[in-house]
């Protein structure tokens, strides 16, 4: 009971063996690299997290639209009560039809964007965000090894690339977004095919930007100059070929020898929602792969 | 009785990890999202004290930093999470005796947990991040937290004052 009595001066035991504790978990992650001790941790944390997370996003995800009828909300306060039930009764279906229409929309273009590239997909639902205090961007998704994820894959969605897989569990994946500040992309001009390295800044909000070094430092890109992956071996991480971003302004200073350009990525990474990872056109997966049957096999 | 106990705090830590990555980025301001799992650990370290809150802390931190889709380096936010649970337990008796009192302590805890995060993460370079992104996420952090405090806060002290184990009369 001497614990409760407010008098006394807290043990310093309990917080140092915390503090150590702390200091070792993270001398073992650091320490450990790649083969870190506190991986299996990890992947058994997201086993138990993950299907936690889909859950919720699936019961929070009709709210999502909330924000946009507060609009229209302001012209219906002085109707009366009985309306006013009605009103939201119809406001709550014309929310998830209008999450729905969208959701439609954006399969839609994840199909077309199969048809186009010739990659096979897996379609798959951000489920959770990281959040920026952790200045670390990355997402979850609800497509794990079960549904043939594994890292080093590609994710983009309709507008352009997303990003690749980090860590895949059985149900969910982690997907680490370009404009993360260790992200690093191989990159082409469209215009002149000159390639280059595509860095993140770490914002992903709707000033997230990359910035562009390009190889030759005699080329000068072009304003709204598009930008497609280069592509790696293997297609890992990335494959090539997919729309990144535009050109919005190109500088060089004196320091550096090849010019610098920011680009503006075509995907808003504010309101991710249907990714589609790309997969051999024959992966084994529990979900059906999109586009599947166009790809053929050697365009790997 | 000990074992529900330890079920509905697990249960507590567990939602609120969750829902800092699964309903909040719809909220958030930048991309920066209320802590929740840190406002747990301030009502049960003015609850219970420090001792009680720097081990949820420990717990806590290592939630978050072991759930994805966390990337960082494990152990950051359990450190944070930790002094944050002490000290907030330390000034407990002040913190308590007001609404403003408490909230200064919540911002307090706010600032003290992300600034650790941010300089471990400047001291093991994990990830790179500029000064000025830190400076220009830690003040959003705060309010955030601070703005959620009058909901989450009484709620989650009520919650720790009833899973207090009943004391023995002297």
């Amino acid at each position: 009971m001497a614990m409760h009595d407010p008098h006394k001066q807290p043990s310093r035991t309990v917080l140092g063996l915390l503090l150590l504790a702390s200091f070792t978990v993270i001398t073992l992650d650091v320490r450990g690299d790649d083969f870190s001790p506190i991986e299996p941790l990890r992947s058994a944390v997201g086993e138990a997290f993950g299907p936690v997370e889909e859950v919720t996003a699936t019961v929070v995800r009709p709210f999502e639209a909330v924000p946009g009828f507060f609009a229209t909300t302001g012209s219906l306060r002085e109707d009366l009560d009985r309306l006013e039930a009605e009103n939201a009764s119809l406001r709550g279906d014309l929310a998830t039809s209008v999450v729905d229409r969208n959701r439609a929309a954006e399969l839609d273009g994840l199909l077309e964007s199969s048809s186009s590239t010739g990659y096979a997909l897996v379609p798959a639902r951000v489920i959770a965000m990281g959040p920026a205090q952790a200045f670390s961007r990355t997402v979850t998704i609800d497509a794990g090894t079960s549904s043939g994820v594994f890292p080093d894959l590609t994710v983009l969605n309709n507008d352009g690339l997303v990003g690749r897989v980090i860590r895949a569990d059985r149900g969910t994946a982690t997907v680490l977004l370009i404009v993360d500040a260790e992200s690093v992309v191989g990159g082409r001009l469209g215009s002149s095919m000159e390639v280059g390295f595509l860095r993140g800044r770490g914002q992903a909000g709707n000033e997230g930007r990359l910035d562009l070094d390009l190889v030759d430092n005699a080329v000068t890109p072009g304003q709204d100059d598009i930008l497609v992956t280069w592509g790696s071996k293997n297609g890992a991480p990335y494959v090539s070929g997919v729309p990144i971003g535009r050109v919005t302004a190109v500088y060089s200073s004196p320091r550096q020898l090849s010019k610098q350009a920011i680009i503006d990525p075509l995907v808003d990474f504010s309101s991710l929602d249907l990714v589609g990872v790309v997969v051999d056109g024959d992966a084994e997966s529990d979900r059906t792969i999109i586009g599947a049957k166009s790809a053929t096999g050697g365009r790997r | 009785m000990i074992a529900a106990r330890a079920l509905v705090v697990t249960f507590v830590i567990t939602m609120a990890v969750v829902l800092q990555v699964s309903l909040f980025p719809y909220l958030a301001y930048d991309g920066v999202v209320p802590n929740l799992a840190l406002l747990v650990v301030v009502a049960s370290a003015l609850v219970r004290g420090p001792e009680f809150a720097a081990a949820l802390g420990f717990i806590a931190g290592l939630a978050i930093d072991l759930a994805p889709p966390a990337d960082h380096i494990a152990g950051r936010w359990a450190l944070a999470l930790v002094v944050v649970g002490y000290l907030a337990g330390r000034v407990r008796h002040d913190a308590r005796s007001s609404a403003i009192a408490a909230i200064i302590a919540v911002a307090a805890s706010s600032f003290v947990g992300t600034s650790i995060f941010v300089l471990s993460g400047l001291v093991l370079s994990d990830p790179y991040v500029p000064a000025v992104e830190a400076l220009r996420v830690v003040p959003v952090a705060v309010i955030f937290d601070v703005l959620l405090t009058p909901f989450v806060l009484p709620l989650m002290m009520r919650l720790f004052r009833r899973l207090e184990p009943h004391q023995v009369a002297y």
